[in-house]
């Protein structure tokens, strides 16, 4: 039963323009798991190519010739063993990560047939299968006495903890949020982690003991980065971006504009996505992930037009092919070339905006005069995260708007102090880089702790 | 269009393709469906004495090995001959013939191996009209513990006795059907021709255990926790049966003995192989288990296509065209040689053909050239094996180049050489220096 069509298709922000029914079933699984045949007809696919094109292609170097085989051989277990030892947040990277850039581009059956083994979903097969038997595959090593201080609770730190926990290092993390788990629980598309999947891997990776969570605990506010550094024998930062580009144009602060991570947030954190109002028209300013989220999840939400508006050509857009065909089969009409020129309300509400066509000249973006006015009762800024925190009191050297790094271990400026995943500088601001920079930090902390020259 | 009709020692068909003595023959019902598909004959599932019928297995009577996406590759059976009452079955042979006057219909048998049980049986089936009958000396369980089957099957002295009984006994052709659980094919062949058989049929199943159940130690297929060893067919045995079928078509003392090759044969191709190695046709048992009577139709269309494009007019013209090909090791020519070549345009870079020259051939593959991930065969090193022909995944992309006379052979520094030059004639070979 749909919900009535007097609210389905009325004008403002509304909660209410699908039925319960219809929305929990826009935000089940978007690619369903594979069962078990299905696992091994796509295992038996793959050749066990000599030093493979996918291990190199995957930011944390998973074993994917060997997990694979070891899924075709009917060793599920281990080959969940085999990806959590490179990549401890496997089970969400396999959800999440855009395999059709990564692992699955480099696949040699891509080059070959344009089909290339569903590295991605092999993953989930085995990953899902140790978690739901609550298979461990890791213990603490022998107390080094050591303890390791972590901020920020998602993909990074986490993935940090584990490994210094499996070293035998006592972690404590300070988290912001009260809860954890970062972007994987408040930004990633519901879609694509359901059934809480984000905190049920949490519980998975601190099973290992001897990582300790302090919620509503902020860096800068609760907690300065003297005091932990005087706590821990080390510290890494991974804080990912707090803060969100502006947007200057008239008309900003109406209301129904809003910034398209707040309204991906208070999604993920429903109890009843319903609830959430839409707008009848919606318009999302950006070309990435976070834009393509957010209007299929508006979209899914009964939103009846919903339009993203990028300022460049369809070549620049940050969000991949296949994202972008997903925001097409959903319903969502991308425009390139339109950059917002201003917000235009009554009452203090959004009602329209009024974007203007850009060109490329030598190189530099630039407005070509001529407009188009969209309706819009809801408008959502996607326009890219930003780093927020200010380190420069505790010596960290920033670059680019983010925390610099020395090396390739997520070594800062800052004796003692080491960083990863977003809040670096030269990453991609994908959950599986996040996973590789926290394992690798965690790594060379513990070599740092064990006296070894680092 | 090809003429595909067969004539096998004297029976006719309407094409080369029979079913082997199997559960698809084991009555009515399943050989009129054979019949209303295309097959050109049946051997009709194997008979024993008369008596009370023989008992199967209720449980598991078959095991199976699988390939990629369970695409059965191996079929391995515990099952005995028919266990249906021989005045049954003789009844229904005897309706379908009259039914199928056009189709074969040959009579498989196992009795004991004494002269009485043979005499007693021949003239029964005799009476059905069917248009031969096949000693069924292959079956390698059960029935070989009870000394007929494989057991007869294994000592050339049986066969050729067994044969010369029932060529006395009957005016129908013998089709003897060989067991490839021996050392030499040759021998028992060889019997059967020496005690009048009309021909041979082969192979029959290949004694195997087809896996362990590794929870409870049972092999497979498991009855009540324990498994005896079964016959083995499908796709998996096919190069075995081929081998044999070319021994036999090449060994002076059987030349002429018609052979009808079974083992494996799934497709139209696999049936042109039998028979360019010197099969007079083929029957098949598992791919129809496996997909059915209608497999037939794309045999006969992808025989007689294949015949048409090649200009073969009739089944005489391709029986035997590849057995003068088949030679002995020793007379290969030494001077062919040649290097492997990878199409860069074909190569997906998987890099399977440089790890398996590597690890375990004459590393005669790079993986990295100038820095980027290559792939390209160092003729210094190069043995012209074939491996990584083999194991590329992408069809047609190494090829195996022969280097023309007049070239240098990179790893040996000789000259490659117009002429045949053979090991009988090498200067490595020892009795070629002792004949000197
Ligand atoms: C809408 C959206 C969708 C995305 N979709 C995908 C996707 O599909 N696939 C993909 O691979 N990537 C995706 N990403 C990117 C991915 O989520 C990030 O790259 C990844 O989460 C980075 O991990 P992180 O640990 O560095 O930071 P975060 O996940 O941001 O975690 C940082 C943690 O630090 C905490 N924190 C922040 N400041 C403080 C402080 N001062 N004190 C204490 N704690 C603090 C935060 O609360 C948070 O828990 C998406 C991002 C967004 C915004
Ligand atoms: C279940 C089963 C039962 C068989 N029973 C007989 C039999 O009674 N008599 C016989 O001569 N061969 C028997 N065979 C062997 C087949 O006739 C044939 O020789 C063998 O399966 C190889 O051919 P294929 O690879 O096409 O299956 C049997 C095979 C199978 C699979
Ligand atoms: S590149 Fe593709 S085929 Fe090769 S190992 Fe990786 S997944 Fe398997
Ligand atoms: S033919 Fe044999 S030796 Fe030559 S490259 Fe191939 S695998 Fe190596
Ligand atoms: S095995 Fe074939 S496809 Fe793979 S790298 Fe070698 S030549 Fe290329």
């Amino acid at each position: 039963m749909g919900a009535a069509p007097d609210i389905r298709y009325s004008d403002g922000i509304a909660s209410g323009r699908l039925s319960a029914e219809e929305v929990a079933e826009n935000f089940g699984d978007i690619h369903p798991p594979l069962d078990q045949h299905e696992a091994l007809v796509a295992a038996d696919r793959c050749y066990f190519c000599y030093d493979a094109p996918c291990v190199t292609a995957c930011p944390t170097e998973i074993d994917i010739p060997m997990f694979i085989r070891q899924i075709a051989t009917g060793n599920t277990l281990g080959a969940a063993q085999t990806i959590f030892d490179q990549n401890i947040l496997g089970g969400m990277c396999a959800r999440v990560c855009p395999t059709e850039t990564l692992c699955e581009q480099a696949c040699v059956r891509e080059e070959a047939e344009g089909k290339p083994v569903l590295i991605g979903q092999l993953q989930r097969f085995a990953t899902d299968q140790a978690m739901r038997e609550e298979r461990q595959f890791y213990s603490r090593a022998e107390a080094s006495g050591k303890s390791v201080g972590i901020i920020g609770a998602g993909p990074a730190g986490l993935a940090c903890a584990h490994r210094l926990a499996m070293h035998g290092h006592d972690v404590v993390i300070y988290e912001a949020k009260p809860k954890p788990g970062g972007l994987n629980e408040y930004g990633i598309a519901a879609y694509k982690t359901i059934d809480d999947f984000a905190q049920h891997e949490v519980d998975y990776v601190t099973a290992i003991g001897g990582i300790d969570i302090r919620y509503d605990t902020a860096l800068g506010k609760d907690v300065s980065l003297d005091d932990l550094r005087a706590k821990h024998d080390a510290v890494f930062i991974g804080i990912g971006l707090g803060g969100v580009n502006a947007l200057s144009v008239e008309g900003n602060d109406l209301d129904g504009v809003e910034d398209a991570v707040d309204f991906i947030a208070r999604l993920r954190q429903a109890d009843n996505k319903s609830d959430i109002a839409v707008g009848r028209d919606i318009v999302v300013i950006g070309g990435g992930m976070t834009a393509v989220d957010c209007a299929v999840q508006a979209k899914l939400l009964g939103a009846e037009n919903v339009t993203i508006a990028y300022r460049r050509g369809q070549e620049h857009m940050n969000a991949s092919q296949y994202e972008q065909e997903l925001a097409a089969t959903t319903g969502v009409r991308v425009r390139h070339n339109l950059q917002p020129k201003a917000l235009l309300g009554q009452n203090d509400a959004v009602t329209a905006i009024e974007l203007e066509y850009t060109q490329v000249a030598d190189g530099k973006l630039s407005g070509t005069g001529q407009t188009i006015t969209l309706e819009a009762d809801q408008v959502f800024r996607a326009i890219g995260q930003s780093f927020e925190a200010d380190l420069s009191d505790a010596g960290i050297d920033m670059t680019a708007g983010r925390i610099a790094t020395i090396g390739a271990h997520g070594q800062t400026s800052a004796e003692g102090i080491w960083a990863g995943g977003d809040c670096v500088a030269g990453g991609d601001d994908l959950t599986v880089t996040a996973v590789a920079q926290g394992r690798d930090a965690a790594e060379n902390i513990h070599a740092a702790l064990s006296g070894v020259e680092v | 269009m090809p003429d595909i009709t067969n004539t096998f020692c004297g029976i006719k068909s309407p094409n080369p393709f029979w079913l082997a003595s199997a559960p698809p023959t084991d009555k009515k019902y399943n050989v009129v469906r054979a019949f209303e598909a295309g097959w050109g004959g049946v051997v009709w599932k194997t008979l024993g004495e008369d008596g009370p019928p023989i008992v199967n297995v209720n449980g598991p009577r078959y095991g199976a090995i699988y390939g990629a996406d369970r695409r059965l590759l191996g079929l391995n059976n515990i099952e005995l001959i028919t266990d249906r009452d021989l005045h049954l079955n003789l009844r229904e042979i005897k309706e379908v013939k009259r039914d199928w006057p056009d189709r074969a219909m040959i009579v498989s048998i196992m009795v004991p191996c004494e002269e009485e049980a043979w005499e007693a049986i021949l003239p029964l089936v005799e009476e059905t009209e069917a248009d031969g009958i096949e000693l069924n000396f292959g079956c390698p369980h059960g029935m070989s513990e009870r000394g007929m089957g494989s057991a007869v099957g294994q000592v050339p002295e049986y066969i050729e006795m067994v044969t010369r009984w029932c060529k006395a006994h009957t005016r129908m052709p013998v089709i003897v059907k060989l067991t490839p659980n021996i050392t030499d094919i040759r021998y028992p062949a060889r019997a059967a021709k020496v005690g009048g058989a009309d021909a041979v049929s082969l192979i029959n199943t290949v004694s195997s255990i087809t896996s362990v159940d590794l929870d409870t130690f049972s092999p497979e297929p498991s009855i009540d926790g324990k498994g005896s060893h079964g016959g083995f067919c499908g796709p998996a045995v096919k190069p075995i049966a081929l081998n044999m079928v070319a021994e036999i078509a090449r060994d002076a003392e059987t030349a002429g003995l018609p052979i009808s090759g079974i083992g494996g044969i799934t497709t139209w191709r696999d049936a042109a192989e039998f028979m360019a190695l010197g099969a007079g046709n083929v029957q098949v048992c598992t791919a129809a288990m496996t997909y059915g009577f209608k497999i037939v139709q794309e045999m006969i269309a992808g025989l007689e296509g294949w015949m048409a494009a090649k200009g073969h007019a009739s089944l005489d013209d391709i029986v035997g065209r590849a057995t003068p090909n088949v030679t002995d090791w020793q007379y290969l020519n030494l001077n062919y040689v040649t290097k492997a070549r990878i199409d860069q345009d074909a190569c997906i870079k998987c890099g399977r053909c440089h790890i398996a020259c590597e690890d375990t051939s004459h590393q005669a593959i790079t993986n990295m050239v100038d820095g980027k991930r290559h792939f390209e065969v160092i003729d210094a090193e190069c043995v012209g094996c074939n491996l990584c022909v083999n194991v590329c995944p992408v069809e047609g992309c190494i090829e195996m180049v022969q280097l023309p006379a007049g070239d240098v052979d990179e790893r040996t520094g000789k000259t490659v050489q117009d002429d045949y030059a053979n090991w009988t004639e090498h200067p490595n070979n020892p009795s070629v220096v002792a004949a000197e």
